[in-house]
């Protein structure tokens, strides 16, 4: 396990969602966790709308100063220098989507480019209407890549349709990750699933998650 | 088209495409903002037009011109946006011509805050520019509805002459379900020969303005103007009805807050409390007759808002005052939670009003 993850991707990939679910997944084994919260894009739902559950969990969060209030005002707290700076931690980055999210993390990338133990995960989902396919997301691959100055090193499936999400939809997600990794060389890393659903699943390298948003039914 | 995980604002900007609009003039604002980047990202790809104007005022004088050519047109923007383009949209409007304005509403006044509201209510349907004018406003509870409305709103546009708009909030806005759309969301094909598309010597020149200099003929226009929009009040009102066939109370909400209502009446129905939803979709024309003929047998009404009540006010009107309606709100980027609608409907039943 390396001490540095980076969960970035096309927004609406499903970053921020992974993100917590990595971070509490990884306080099971380690004693200092902390999550970083990178996002200059989004507006709404956040890793700040998990606090409450990762702070409960004993992880620590960093988040920007007006996440979740009504300053449109895209600024990173310093302490996020500490998160890749200080190396006793192990440390969750959730980075912002496309390459206009990446470029906040291009400031911090050449501690992590020195320290040298991080993975870098490219989130896909292909149910996204423009990243239906693998070329369509190896393009915002390249372009995160350049915005946010480190290169990727694995792929994670987070294929899904919400509630509608069944089989067929995380088997079409398993293949088109195939055919990206075959395109760029990276492993797949895992197919994160919903919990539930993964129950009933016979898959190889699932990750069952929790979801973390919830909306009102119609 | 298969189903794919869209959020509302690329929705909608997806769905006009699709809808044959290749026009798109905005300025960025959240939590509009994606519309237009989405907008960047597809019409360079397809051959159409996106620009981002230097002002939401530039943008929509932008419309105002493609409309003119006889073309489908739109912007999209956030309330202090929609503000600023209330000058063009009565020009719009006093020129009878067709485009889409996409409110994706935030708290208000001023520059307000950047979380949901439903705040410009009044705004849309009441005319928030001057003189004497409609919109068609429909109001989407769904990202398939931001779709499917955007589509409805392009061809109502052109059907009357009016300008449309689709009055979101923040959280449709932002919010990720699954959506289908097909591949063309309009026919199209409505005729426009008074379109400024140049004469070629073969008829007169058209003249688009907002600008009658006798008096007689403002009145007119005016008149004329305002028999096309009895007409679309006899034709094209939009609701959902929600378990209302034996409810002693009735709630009334559109967008985000009917998502939290539906919630709150299952609750109620589970308490044994016969509550039913209104859910207008248009909001001009307003559903009058279902308000009115629900309160023929409710014992009343509860207006759900993000505002401090503004379509109580049109609640009023079509149920005649012949019933209590009382408010349940909030305010300031915030949502009332199923628990407080729910309370409200008790209060309801149980004669607290």
């Amino acid at each position: 396990m390396h001490r540095v993850t980076l969960f970035a991707g096309h927004y609406g990939s499903g970053k921020t969602n992974l993100a917590v679910n990595w971070a509490i997944m990884l306080k099971k084994e380690h004693e200092r966790v902390v999550i970083a919260d990178l996002d200059i894009v989004n507006p709404y739902f956040r890793t700040k709308d998990s606090a409450e559950l990762l702070e409960k969990s004993g992880i620590e969060v960093v988040s920007p100063e007006f996440a979740n209030s009504n300053v449109d005002l895209p600024a990173l707290p310093s302490e996020l220098y500490g998160v890749v700076q200080q190396r006793g931690r192990f440390a969750v980055l959730d980075i912002g989507g496309d390459d206009r999210g990446a470029y906040a993390l291009g400031r911090f990338a050449p501690y992590i480019l020195e320290e040298n133990d991080y993975e870098m995960i490219f989130v896909a989902n292909f149910m996204r209407p423009l990243t239906r396919t693998p070329e369509e997301a190896l393009e915002v691959m390249r372009e995160i890549e350049a915005a946010g100055g480190i290169p990727f090193t694995a792929i994670a499936n987070n294929t899904n349709l919400s509630k509608l999400t069944d089989e067929a939809v995380i088997r079409e997600g398993e293949e088109k990750s195939a055919e990206l990794s075959r395109l760029c060389g990276l492993p797949v890393l895992f197919t994160s699933v919903e919990k539930n659903l993964a129950r009933g699943l016979d898959l190889d390298g699932v990750l069952p998650i929790e979801l973390q948003k919830k909306y009102y039914d119609l | 088209m298969a189903k794919v995980l869209m959020k509302g604002n690329e929705a909608i900007a997806e769905a006009a495409i699709r809808s044959g609009c290749r026009h798109y003039f905005g300025y960025p604002i959240t939590p509009q903002t994606e519309v237009a980047a989405y907008m960047a990202k597809r019409m360079p790809k397809i051959g159409g037009t996106f620009l981002q104007a230097e002002s939401e005022i530039s943008a929509i004088n932008m419309v105002y011109g493609v409309s003119s050519a006889g073309l489908r047109v739109m912007t999209s923007s956030s309330s202090p946006g929609v503000s600023l383009k209330q000058e063009g949209i009565s020009y719009l409007a006093g020129s009878d011509l067709p485009a889409l304005i996409v409110n994706v509403q935030r708290g208000g006044p001023g520059l307000g805050g950047i979380q949901p509201s439903q705040s410009d209510y009044f705004q849309a349907t009441k005319g928030g520019g001057h003189g004497d004018y409609h919109l068609i406003v429909l109001a989407p509870a769904s990202v398939q509805e931001m779709a499917d409305l955007t589509a409805k709103a392009f061809d109502l546009s052109d059907k009357y002459r009016m300008p449309a708009m689709l009055l979101a909030d923040g959280t449709i806005g932002q919010m990720m379900e699954p959506v289908e759309l097909p591949e063309k969301m309009s026919e199209g094909g409505f005729e426009k020969p008074w379109a400024v598309t140049g004469t070629e010597n073969k008829r007169e020149h058209n003249i688009i303005n907002s600008l009658y200099l006798v008096p007689e003929q403002l009145e007119d226009k005016n008149l004329e103007r305002y028999e096309r929009y009895k007409v679309v009040e006899q034709n094209e009102v939009m609701y959902e009805e929600y378990m209302t066939d034996d409810a002693d109370v009735v709630v009334v909400a559109f967008g985000i807050a009917a998502r939290v209502s539906k919630n709150a009446i299952t609750a109620a129905r589970a308490k044994g409390i016969k509550a039913g939803l209104i859910r207008p979709i248009t909001l001009w024309p307003f559903p009058k007759e279902a308000i009115a003929k629900a309160a023929e047998r409710a014992k009343g009404f509860i207006s759900v808002e993000l505002s401090m009540g503004q379509m109580i006010d049109d609640i009023r009107l079509a149920e005649g005052c012949k019933k209590p309606v009382t408010l349940c709100n909030r305010v300031g980027g915030m949502i009332p939670s199923p628990d407080e609608v729910l309370k409200a409907i008790e209060d309801m039943e149980g004669g607290a009003f």
